[in-house]
């Protein structure tokens, strides 16, 4: 699987509340809550995100709550994934669930600006600025993960296995 | 293989059906206590349904709270209320709570004794850490996590390593639970823990009252951590014993358990703290403030919204008046709490001060409703996290402190210590 997105970029610890703030959870339809992502760190960011878009953030990454409505909302708007060099832990295992893809790598901040131009590939954990030119490794994504993104997370992914048998 | 183990390893271990587990292992565990609330459970219950499962795993070990936009704010709210209701009837659910019978849910299980010491407990909600204060492995996962478990009554883990964070020392005046809390955030940082189950210990710990402790165990997930506990001891015992309606098991860290880090703190030196805007880690102590004038200050949430939270405000401002402008604003955490608020004289104390008494509700301390902040307005809340927009308007600001420096700073006007009144 190899992904290939334009750049928008974001500090240290962006939390639950600025990626889907919680006045907006009285639903949890993707399509209303995309229209809020990133809003409280980014007001424009619900107008300007594109599909295919990438977020490339600093360290702790999806911190506080452990609202699903958070890699929900990313996925919604368009955003195919999320690199950081760190995760906190139940965003982590919400991002996989939801069938969002992230990656962790420590040199994504230093080495990757807003605007620039990256492809990853899932499979060899290879991370590439095209702008730059510069490369940096994340750990891989193993097929059974990339199976689970393809399917859409984690439940759409077993009620797949269980209707193939 | 064998050897010592840390409290979370120990509960883990047993709930895996493992003699021994060490950091790193993956485990598939036994579920005592999957939680939602009517903000994550409708997205489980959608899961659950679409899955075309038909019945819970167990009827008695399921908790629906409806406590953080209720009472209903609005249409969408009381139609997520609706699902839970509707669910929990359909599942004929032991532990389903609204209207009169609802509280803030981490103040509200334990005071029922639906959690109980050695359970691993998983709940839709980051603040599930509360209950290591019990004795507990209990952590906050997702809403899918959460339906897997209301369907299996199982779920997996990577087991933790652990981090001993050991308190020594006599406290200062006005300095609590919160305040020990929030100086570790601030000497760890925000994500110091990071994936860790963190363990409350040392003398200072075994004389906090258990409302303390779970102050404590609450924020551990502010340091990014994935359970905080404490070992459970006489308090503990004092606590459980007259709630439980099941049997429960005392676990707790060997002595030469291995940690991935120790950390001593020696308490006489720390004063009241307050984290300002926008991370929990800010912290400052109180002599450091400054001048913040306050427009709202909140005393209430699963941090701090307990009798004994009540109690130190009240006591403060007994025969005082909320400074004019100020909206200071009273939520008792639970239902027993508010009666006992009320039987004991507090609530008249806090209406005579000038303060709004509210009902058992999250509402302000994630900016849902009952308290929400305009472009610019500053307050200082009991609650957990201080986030851009966490209680309202993106650039307005929340200060965390305790109790009892929310009553006197109510009383002020401005950030400041019960010792100024």
């Amino acid at each position: 699987m190899k992904l290939r997105g334009k750049v928008w970029k974001f500090g240290k610890n962006i939390d639950t509340d600025a990626i889907i703030p919680a006045r907006y959870l009285n639903t949890s339809d993707p399509k209303e809550l995309a229209k809020h992502c990133m809003e409280d760190a980014d007001p424009d960011f619900p107008s300007k995100v594109r599909e295919g878009d990438i977020i490339v953030a600093d360290s702790n990454f999806g911190c506080g709550s452990s609202r699903e409505h958070a890699p929900i909302a990313l996925k919604a708007a368009g955003v195919a994934c999320v690199i950081a060099p760190s995760f906190a832990r139940i965003f982590y295992r919400n991002a996989f669930n939801m069938g969002l893809p992230i990656f962790e790598c420590k040199e994504a901040p230093e080495l990757i600006e807003e605007g620039h131009e990256v492809e990853v590939d899932a499979d060899s954990g290879e991370i590439v600025n095209l702008t730059t030119g510069k490369r940096m490794k994340a750990q891989p994504i193993p097929p059974f993960m990339q199976e689970l993104i393809r399917d859409g997370g984690l439940i759409t992914h077993i009620m797949k296995k269980i209707e193939g048998h | 293989m064998s050897g010592p183990m840390t409290i979370a390893e120990k509960i883990l271990a047993e709930h895996a059906g493992c003699e021994f587990v060490e950091p790193g292992q993956l485990v598939d565990v036994k579920v005592d206590v999957a939680l939602g609330n009517d903000i994550t459970a409708p997205i489980a219950i959608e899961i659950f349904k679409k899955a075309g499962v038909k019945n819970v795993f167990d009827r008695t070990k399921i908790a629906l709270v409806a406590d953080h936009f209720t009472p209903n704010k609005d249409i969408k709210s009381a139609e997520q209320v609706r699902m839970l209701r509707e669910f929990s009837e359909d599942q004929a659910l032991v532990h389903f709570y609204e209207g009169g019978e609802v509280g803030v849910e981490h103040c509200l299980l334990p005071e029922k004794g639906i959690v109980l010491p050695g359970d691993v407990v998983i709940g839709a909600d980051s603040h599930t850490c509360t209950y290591g204060a019990l004795g507990a492995f209990a952590t906050g996962v997702g809403s899918t996590d959460l339906a897997a478990a209301m369907i299996t009554g199982r779920t997996w883990f990577k087991v933790p390593e652990s981090m001993k964070i050991v308190y020594k020392g006599e406290l200062q005046p006005w300095v609590s639970g919160k305040d020990l809390i929030l100086y570790t955030i601030g000497d760890i940082g925000v994500d110091g823990a990071l994936y860790m189950a963190m363990e409350f210990t040392g003398p200072v710990i075994e004389r906090l009252s258990m409302a303390e402790r779970m102050t404590m165990s609450n924020m551990a997930i502010e340091a990014g951590g994935k359970a905080g506990l404490i070992n459970p001891d006489d308090t503990t015992r004092d606590y459980v014993e007259k709630r439980a309606t099941r049997p429960y098991k005392f676990y707790t860290s060997d002595e030469d358990a291995r940690y991935a880090k120790v950390i001593e703190y020696d308490c006489s030196t720390i004063e009241p703290q307050i984290a300002f805007p926008h991370l929990p880690e800010n912290t400052v102590s109180i002599s450091e403030v400054g001048t913040v004038e306050l427009d709202q200050v909140v005393i209430g949430s699963c941090t701090n919204g307990r009798i004994e939270d009540l109690e130190v405000a009240a006591r403060i401002l007994e025969g005082k008046k909320v400074a004019k402008g100020l909206r200071l604003i009273v939520l008792p955490a639970t239902p027993s709490i508010w009666s006992e608020a009320l039987d004991r004289g507090f609530l008249k104390i806090f209406a005579d001060a000038g303060a709004v008494i509210g009902p058992p509700t999250c509402g302000p301390c994630l900016g849902g409703h009952m308290g929400i902040l305009a472009k610019g307005e500053r307050a200082l809340s009991t609650t957990n996290r201080n986030f851009v927009g966490r209680m309202g308007h993106p650039e307005s600001e929340v200060y965390l402190a305790s109790p009892a420096i929310a009553a006197a700073s109510a009383v002020l006007g401005r950030i400041g210590s019960p010792s100024e009144l």
